[in-house]
């Protein structure tokens, strides 16, 4: 049986339009799908039920036990982390927040150690951006900074900008221009009209100088920046400025690196002042398929996009105080619980130690690095391949992801539910 | 079977011309009857102010452009924040609160029933998904058409069944409610860094004009018998000189409709400006209210201004961007490909600022002279004006003489100059309020035959209880007293039962969600249409299939459907 227009759980550009052949409720074929979002369709290797550490090993428990756990858990927990949810749905995201705002606790996504700085820029001087619609159709000038969509978004071009078709352009291909920002050549940088290549840590520096020639004082530029001409800096912003229609995509080379939520806000910043001349636009690359989605259920349930923080019983935002590493690193929080991502994989080491000290539950179809760390792992249905529910494209598209085989076990919003359930049962609230 | 008698209520209920009689009111499984059992849950109202649930035609709470408003501002995050408590959640935000927070709010003063001012089709998903965590008022949603190209290519074809088909269409697939026009034409232009400058600037590309878009719409509503009319957000929107934009729209608008309006022009008061720039700016409410006296088929709601700091937030991109480079403070903008635009950022509306005052006073100056208080409805656009939990002082200003006089004094001196509202003496009554409120926008929403707006046999039994007495209180000298009751009710009551007391929410609440589905024979429906469906492929970054709003997204809800001319 073939399954049409599937959306891919896997990146931020959740393409909606793979074909999916099921036999014997097991997928057997991808098609229209990258390599990554390939893999995820076809990935096997699943817990089959919930597991608790014993010891050295591992012992098999039953959804009862394991749900039991949890809600001992957090409830007996003084600082208790909810984190993750980029991976997840977001039925099962406004499930948690509910679950966090019961218990005082902390709830934070990825974001925090990945857009978390882009997030920051935007609440000091806003976001022009669009719909990656608006770009397929009208833009004829696309810029990448830091970032390598041909690896890590590998449909983005294809989909949304250089091999697109666009309804305002005639040759698409050959009328849009490309112009690759990065610290070194990669794939997506070979393709590009125009590569320029920044020292490390010179991209505020560059952003800058770019600004300065929007506004007519180039003069001021000196003749090299962070390692790029002036000349080549020239050619952009003309480039730029002749424009119909530009677009500016980053990711985490700009807010990773030296200068952080500053990068960002430059960038904006050059944004808003090419759009004095022409149409520009900026949206960041997002990662995992639904961390947008968490920014977006964490912002209409609680004002905030990540990193909030329940204690005081309002809701609290402070990022570098109460986001997951902060609270890891000072090591005040007291029980952790994991889902839909791998901290295991990611976060610097004195967390993860943390982490490997106090009681974890980690809600996840398979084994991970966090499992490492875990005191409990529940595994759940893969949203997107036999569960469904709502994810936010990187450019705030709500799309539905869907089921394409029958479940054998349940989904994250059902295991967080039967938690919310225990839990409210337990403190008496109705 | 539930039952509740709401004993000794002084009600005003204008759709049944009931206007302060003391009366009970029965209600039995979330309706009104004519009596119940002596069984019945009693509240006594004391012979308090009682009046259907408030109807709210135009706010913006719910969907990706408020939510961004709430992203981008933790300062106004933190400007409103309660804890959780009982059966209410923890609320953060003052002028774009959680969905939460705005429910909590609009409950406390009497609000049962609300419209999203702007969803664009293709996030529809969301406004769905906040509508469920807003659940202490129905909610339904405009829908944006201002830069559809299928429609705008149909007009320019001149087709208008087929505009009427698409419309009817995406109406049903993202359960939408009404036809949203914001800025016909501009949102497409501002595609390009671009604007339409008047109703007859065509829009680039598409070569339709603004005015034709809106013919072409007015007539599709009715082709489709939909409940609410065109709701439009006029061209030039806050422009110096855009009264003569606004009075040719109205011109444009036929009587089409023999039970409701044939246009619902909203915020009006930013559509009301004299002048060519921002030095020589004044109002011209007059003009425009001359228009309105004249033309049955208009409705509008005022668009108040009233000071303090808020977010504005459109679909109206170009404007947005025209008000940043004035405010310089923080600008976001998102564009949706294929349909319209959006933006926002934070002002502050500021007394001692003459523009500001001059805003402030048209807005009032729009109530005041509209003769039929039912072609005018009290509302800030939320927040774009100002939030809503400012309403209790615009009734007061509306209902005191002296209270406005006292606020007039302290605005900026030039403003006399500029605007007629000094020489008004008109002070709204209690039921011009009622109807303002509540009878009106049900009535423009076309609302009143499911219920809403009205405490006749049958209507829903959602009812707002105000600690005030109106026969001992006289509003045009106890301005404070009419502010304190219309800030917070004693008891809202929704389909029948009690849902907020004195400020406290007392239950979970679960809303409803009223959408249309016009019902179009299949040769012309858009579900098959080869056209359609190419470019809608091809040009969209979201399939045709996975465009629809799934059932899963309407937990509690009410299909409207209709029989369309097609
Ligand atoms: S680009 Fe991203 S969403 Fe698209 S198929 Fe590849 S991994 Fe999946």
């Amino acid at each position: 049986m073939k399954h049409y227009d599937v959306v891919c759980p896997f990146c931020g550009c959740l393409c909606d339009d793979l074909e999916i052949t099921v036999e014997n409720n097991r997928i057997i074929g991808v098609d229209n799908g990258c390599t990554l979002g390939n893999a995820k369709f076809m990935g096997k290797e699943r817990l089959s039920s919930p597991i608790r550490r014993n010891g050295d090993g591992w012992e098999t428990i039953s959804y009862e036990e394991a749900v039991g756990y949890t809600v001992d858990m957090l409830l007996e927990a003084d600082r208790p982390l909810l984190y993750g949810w980029s991976g997840t749905h977001g039925e099962a995201q406004c499930t948690g927040v509910h679950m966090c705002e019961l218990v005082g606790g902390i709830i934070d996504s990825t974001t925090s150690v990945c857009h978390g700085p882009s997030i920051l820029a935007i609440q000091e001087v806003g976001h022009p951006g669009c719909t990656l619609g608006r770009v397929k159709n009208r833009a004829d000038v696309v810029i990448y900074w830091g970032c390598n969509p041909l690896e890590a978004h590998p449909r983005h071009m294809s989909r949304y900008t250089t091999y697109a078709d666009g309804y305002f352009l005639d040759n698409a291909f050959r009328e849009r221009k490309v112009i690759v920002v990065d610290v070194r050549k990669t794939e997506t940088a070979r393709v590009a009209d125009e590569f320029v290549r920044i020292k490390p840590g010179g991209d505020y520096a560059v952003l800058s100088a770019l600004r300065a020639i929007v506004r007519g004082k180039g003069d001021m530029v000196p003749a090299s920046v962070a390692g790029v001409s002036r000349s080549q800096l020239e050619r952009m912003v003309a480039m730029c400025k002749d424009a119909k229609f530009g677009a500016v995509f980053f990711g985490l080379g700009l807010t990773m690196t030296k200068g952080k939520y500053k990068n960002i806000r430059n960038a904006i910043e050059l944004v808003d002042e090419l759009s004095r001349h022409t149409k520009f636009t900026i949206t960041p690359m997002r990662g995992h398929w639904n961390v947008y989605g968490s920014n977006e259920v964490f912002t209409w349930m609680t004002g905030y996009p990540y990193a909030i923080d329940f204690c005081r019983g309002i809701a609290f935002y402070n990022p570098g105080e109460t986001s997951a590493i902060d609270i890891l690193a000072r090591k005040e929080c007291d029980a952790c619980l994991i889902v839909g991502s791998d901290p295991g994989a990611h976060f610097p080491r004195g967390c993860a130690e943390h982490l490997a000290d106090i009681p974890v539950v980690v809600i996840d179809p398979v084994p991970t690095m966090t499992t490492a760390f875990a005191n409990v792992q529940i595994p759940v249905a893969v949203s997107g391949i036999d569960a469904e529910g709502t994810a936010y494209r990187m450019d705030g598209v709500p799309i539905r992801v869907k089921k394409v085989i029958e479940p054998t076990l349940p989904s994250d919003s059902e295991v967080l539910g039967d938690i919310f359930a225990r839990m409210k049962e337990a403190t008496g609230y109705d | 079977m539930t039952e509740l008698l709401i004993r000794n209520a002084c009600v005003i209920d204008p759709i049944n011309d009931i206007c302060g009689e003391i009366m009970d009111i029965a209600v039995r499984d979330g309706k009104i009857v004519e009596s119940v059992g002596s069984g019945a849950e009693v509240i006594d109202a004391n012979g308090n102010l009682t009046m259907p649930g408030g109807v709210e035609s135009h706010t913006h709470i719910c969907g990706t452009k408020v939510n961004f408003g709430r992203y981008m501002s933790p300062e106004d995050m933190r400007a409103g924040r309660t804890a959780r408590r009982g059966h209410m959640h923890a609320t953060s935000g003052y002028s774009v609160p959680t969905t939460y927070g705005t429910s909590y709010r609009y409950s406390a003063m009497g609000y049962t029933t609300a419209l999203e001012g702007a969803m664009a089709p293709l996030e529809a998903r969301h406004t769905h998904e906040e509508f469920a965590y807003t659940p202490l008022q129905d909610m339904m949603a405009n829908t944006l058409f201002d830069g559809n190209w299928p429609v705008m290519q149909a007009i320019h074809e001149g087709d208008h069944k087929r505009v009427a088909a698409i419309v009817g269409w995406t109406l049903a697939a993202v359960k939408g409610f009404a036809i949203k026009l914001t800025n016909p034409g501009g949102t497409e232009a501002w595609g390009w860094g671009k604007d339409v400058s008047s109703i007859r600037d065509p829009v680039p590309h598409f070569e339709v004009t603004p005015a034709e878009i809106i013919s072409a719409m007015i007539e599709a509503n009715e082709m489709l018998n939909l409940p609410h009319s065109v709701h439009l957000h006029c061209n030039c929107l806050g422009k110096p000189g855009n009264y003569e934009t606004t009075l040719e729209t109205f011109d444009l608008v036929p009587n089409a409709h023999d039970k409701r309006q044939s246009l619902y022009a909203t915020h009006v008061q930013f559509h009301a400006y004299g002048g060519s720039s921002w030095r020589d700016i004044c109002s011209r409410s007059e003009e425009i209210c001359r228009s309105i006296n004249s033309k049955p088929q208009i409705v509008m709601d005022m668009g108040q201004v009233m000071f303090g700091k808020t977010t504005t937030m459109t679909a109206d991109g170009p404007m947005e961007f025209n008000l940043y480079r004035l405010y310089h403070n923080k600008w976001s903008n998102h564009d949706v490909e294929l349909e319209t635009g959006s933006g926002i950022i934070p002002v502050h509306y500021s007394r001692k600022n003459l523009v500001n005052s001059i805003m402030w006073a048209i807005g009032l100056e729009l109530a005041l002279l509209t003769d039929n208080p039912w072609q005018c409805i009290l509302a800030t656009d939320n927040p774009n004006g100002a939030p809503f939990v400012k309403y209790p002082e615009i009734i007061a200003l509306l209902m005191s003489k002296r209270y406005r006089n006292e606020v007039f004094a302290t605005v900026h001196p030039g403003t006399e100059h500029n605007v007629p509202l000094a020489a008004l003496d008109r002070e709204l009554t209690w039921n011009d309020i009622a109807i303002m409120t509540r009878a009106a926008p049900a009535k423009a929403l076309g609302l009143v035959d499911v219920g809403k707006g009205h405490l006749g046999e049958g209507a829903d039994a959602d009812i707002a209880i105000y600690p005030i007495d109106i026969t001992t209180t006289d509003p045009a000298n106890a301005p404070q007293d009419v502010i304190r009751a219309f800030a917070q009710t004693d008891y809202t009551i929704k389909r029948g039962r009690v849902v907020c007391c004195r400020g406290t929410c007392t239950v979970d609440g679960e809303n409803t969600t009223i959408w249309v589905k016009p019902q179009i024979s299949e040769n012309h429906s858009m579900e098959d249409d080869p056209e359609f469906n190419l470019n809608f492929d091809r040009y969209y970054t979201v399939r045709k299939r996975n465009y629809p709003v799934q059932e899963e997204y309407l937990h509690r809800n009410l299909c409207i459907e209709t029989e369309a001319k097609l």
